[in-house]
């Protein structure tokens, strides 16, 4: 009787395992993994690579992360070259023909956007500049209605009978988000113009679409850390054009911002790329947005 | 002519005349009224003309208008055919796509992106990452020491790519090819340059292989020359190391240049929860760069080819049994989120030169552990750990010209490594070696047995992914020499395109 019944729900969960079979797809960066999210729904599992608090440039190369990438249906990568220093040695050694460069499991979510400061010449006395143009572009909710498109296409070419679904929820998210834009849009219209200091030049795009100047960094080369002589120099400018507000991601060293901060009478704020990096961002992409712009508006507001 | 004839035409002169005559006011006549009516038809034909212009005209701004309407229709047509013609050349491609790959394995056709057209103030770049068909490197390591020992080569500094000579030295500047072949393979490269004592330059092709990429059931395949997967350090270059030399017991078991030849290597990830990774190698295992196995080693003041003291005899490939084997089995672990731990066995089985049946074996196993929290930047701080415990059985023929007997001679030895990322840019090292061997009846004055210790601290700065400068300390206690003291200095810098490093 009792291997009647276990037959019998083995042949079950046999007949039914196609029906649920979900596409397995890692991302690397967990910015990508809450598109994905939002566009697979429970279509898909899910696994982002690097953790929403860690340097998205430097992720050591894991074997677990191998293991990852060998049981993949699909790989979403930025395609902007931020993971360039990790997730080719990954591929190479995950074995997993799916993931091939070219194919449909090799998701690439930069394809059709606008990427900036694409540098004319490679020289790296510039500092640690990515040949492919600033890879932090999915802080334009632009760049995101973007990148869910490709990431519904590729869904849809992976999982044909899903597709319906997935363009639904691709409807669902760009509509809640053109919403969202509007809102934040207007919420951050009042400091159109407004100059802001980010440690690391990861907010171009955030800026570029709601007018703010972030073009002063506390690292006086991408990838180079911070001096002295360099820290002086952004403070005096600070002071000279009334710059009150100074972004820091997790990952970057935030005592150096606090110490700029005390000399300019300016206020530190905690930001992220990454959903789930700070406390309250971790339901997706909309949410983290959400909090980028409260918190950047409340900081432009509370220095006049 | 007759009479007859000239009236006739006499008559038919004056009809003639007559005839002209009424011609001639006939004519006028008719001249007049034809002139009066020229002059009415002609303002009708001008009328007419002008109507004809005006009607041509304006049946030529018509065709002209015709003719534009068509060509702008044609090229609406033609963008609105481009349009669906883009929509289903990319529902065909995801059909395609998905066809193709239930009915055969994928074989990757790489998508390129459409590149802008060169322009004259755009620089050319020879070789960028993500652009360029392949990466395309260049690393050189430069030293500068001293040691107390006046010669450090003689008996401290036995690898090939250590430093090891008081003053400057340069003994590892590697070209590095690597990149996607096509679909199926990846090509890899490694051209070392090194200068010697009398600043002669030296050419080895350290590594060139290719390695699959798309083969089922979890397996790769390597095969040319490349450095045999025999645990940790083994199959890193000089430039990844974390001190200046290499550790004592992979010199003393692998040789100078480490354990690499030409071979082949099949590799599997085991459907396991956690990594594993199975690695069986195959190699003629001839030569210097087999150090332990088919090796003829040097030649003496005679000139005989001599290895631990034995005279060595060419020994050819007489069944598949003599080529070097390298078995090799690794997991990882990751025990929190910020803890990682690789742990390995590797062994390696061939025949020596010795004699006609004489074989070695070696054996080894390493453990690496690392551990950085989740908000590093670019990498810092970490703390990581390496160990490597070898143990190798060589078993030595008999000479009777120098009265050797026939013997196992064994070694064994470790190296431990922590390193210590203290700060952004910053690493601090310390590590220990121990080698010692039976002592069996070899000669006495051979650097690669008996017993010797080694404490090194090292601090490295890394201003950039791109350059170092690393300091070195050595404490060497050995039988053959005593004690000795070294201190290295080491600048690296790395210009190009790199592929990343294995974990």
């Amino acid at each position: 009787m009792k291997t009647k019944i276990l037959i019998s729900l083995l042949l079950l969960t046999a007949l039914c395992g196609p029906a649920w079979a979900k596409l397995n797809v890692v991302s690397t960066t967990p910015d990508l993994a809450s598109i994905a999210a939002e566009i697979g729904g429970d279509r898909i599992s899910l696994t982002a690579l690097a953790k929403p608090t860690e340097d998205p440039h430097f992720v050591d190369a894991k074997p677990s992360l191998i293991l990852k990438l060998n049981r993949a249906d699909a790989v979403i990568e930025g395609g902007a070259e931020l993971e360039t220093g990790w997730l080719p040695r990954l591929l190479d050694q995950a074995r997993n023909a799916k993931l091939a460069a070219g194919t449909p499991g090799h998701i690439s979510a930069a394809r059709g956007v606008p990427l900036k400061e694409i540098p004319t010449s490679l020289d790296r006395s510039q500092g640690d500049i990515h040949a492919a143009g600033n890879p932090h572009y999915l802080m334009d909710p632009l760049n995101a209605r973007i990148v869910a498109r490709n990431i519904c296409e590729a869904f849809c070419a992976l999982d044909a009978k899903s597709c319906d679904a997935y363009r639904a929820n691709l409807k669902q998210f760009t509509d809640a988000l053109d919403a969202k834009l509007a809102e934040w849009q207007k919420k951050l219209e009042p400091f159109k113009g407004r100059e802001v200091v980010a440690y690391h030049n990861s907010w171009l795009y955030f800026g570029d679409r709601f007018g703010l100047k972030i073009d002063l960094f506390l690292e006086p080369k991408p990838g180079v850390p911070p001096t002295p002589r360099h820290l002086a120099g952004i403070i005096l400018k600070m002071k000279e054009d009334k710059v009150h507000v100074i972004l820091v991601d997790p990952y970057l060293d935030r005592r150096t911002a606090e110490t700029v901060a005390a000399k300019t009478d300016a206020t530190v704020v905690d930001v992220a790329q990454f959903p789930g990096a700070i406390k309250g961002t971790e339901a997706g992409y909309i949410p983290l947005m959400d909090y980028l712009v409260n918190s950047v508006s409340k900081a432009l507001a509370g220095n006049k | 002519m007759d009479a007859t004839g000239a009236h006739v035409v006499q008559r038919e002169n004056m009809s003639l005349k007559c005839l002209k005559c009424l011609f001639g006011w006939f004519s006028a006549l008719c001249l007049s009224a034809l002139i009066a009516q020229a002059q009415e038809t002609n303002e009708v034909e001008q009328l007419k003309r002008q109507l004809q212009q005006l009607q041509e005209n304006f049946e030529r701004v018509q065709r002209e208008q015709h003719q534009q309407i068509e060509t702008l229709t044609r090229k609406l047509d033609d963008l609105a055919r481009q349009q669906t013609g883009e929509a289903e050349k990319r529902k065909l491609e995801q059909e395609l796509a998905t066809d193709l790959q239930k009915s055969q394995p994928p074989a990757a056709p790489p998508t390129l992106a459409p590149s802008a057209p060169w322009s004259p103030e755009q620089p050319l770049t020879i070789a960028r990452a993500g652009s360029a068909y392949m990466n395309f490197s260049l690393d050189a390591l430069t030293d500068f020491g001293w040691s107390s020992v006046a010669d450090p080569s003689t008996f401290l500094q036995l690898g090939d790519h250590d430093p090891h000579s008081r003053g400057f030295g340069l003994l590892n500047a590697e070209m590095v090819l690597d990149g996607a072949v096509d679909p199926y393979f990846k090509g890899f490269a490694n051209i070392v340059f090194k200068l010697d004592q009398n600043n002669q330059t030296s050419v080895e092709l350290e590594e060139t292989y290719l390695q699959t990429i798309s083969l089922p059931a979890n397996l790769q395949v390597k095969a040319g020359q490349f450095l045999a997967d025999f645990g940790r350090q083994n199959t890193q270059h000089p430039h990844q190391w974390a001190f200046v030399d290499d550790p004592l017991i992979l010199t003393r078991t692998f040789g100078p240049d480490g354990l690499r030849g030409i071979g082949g290597q099949l590799s599997w990830l085991a459907p396991t929860p956690f990594f594993t990774e199975a690695t069986l190698g195959l190699f003629n295992g001839q030569g210097g760069t087999a150090f332990s196995f088919r090796n003829p080693g040097d030649p003496d003041y005679l000139g005989v080819n001599r290895f631990h003291g034995r005279t060595t005899m060419d020994r050819n490939l007489s069944s598949p049994g003599d080529m070097l084997f390298v078995p090799r089995l690794a997991s990882s672990f990751d025990l929190t989120d910020q803890q990682t731990l690789v742990a390995g066995v590797s062994a390696a089985f061939g025949p020596n030169d010795t004699g006609f049946h004489e074989y070695t074996q070696v054996y080894g196993t390493d453990l690496y552990w690392k551990w950085k929290p989740a908000k590093a930047h670019a990498g810092f701080p970490f703390v990581s750990w390496q160990t490597e415990a070898l143990y190798q059985r060589y078993g030595a023929a008999s000479d009777p010209t120098v009265s050797l007997p026939s013997e196992n001679l064994e070694d064994w030895g470790f190296y431990s490594q922590v390193l210590w990322g203290f700060k952004e840019r910053w690493v601090a090292g310390l590590r220990g070696d121990y080698v010692d061997g039976t002592s069996g009846a070899y000669d006495p004055f051979d650097v690669f047995r008996g017993q010797r210790t080694r404490i090194s601290p090292d601090l490295t700065f890394y201003p950039s992914e791109f350059s170092k400068i690393r300091l070195q300390y050595n404490y060497d206690q050995g039988v053959l020499f005593g004690t000795g003291h070294s201190v290295w200095l080491q600048i690296e810098f790395l210009l190009g395109a790199h592929g990343a490093h294995k974990f």
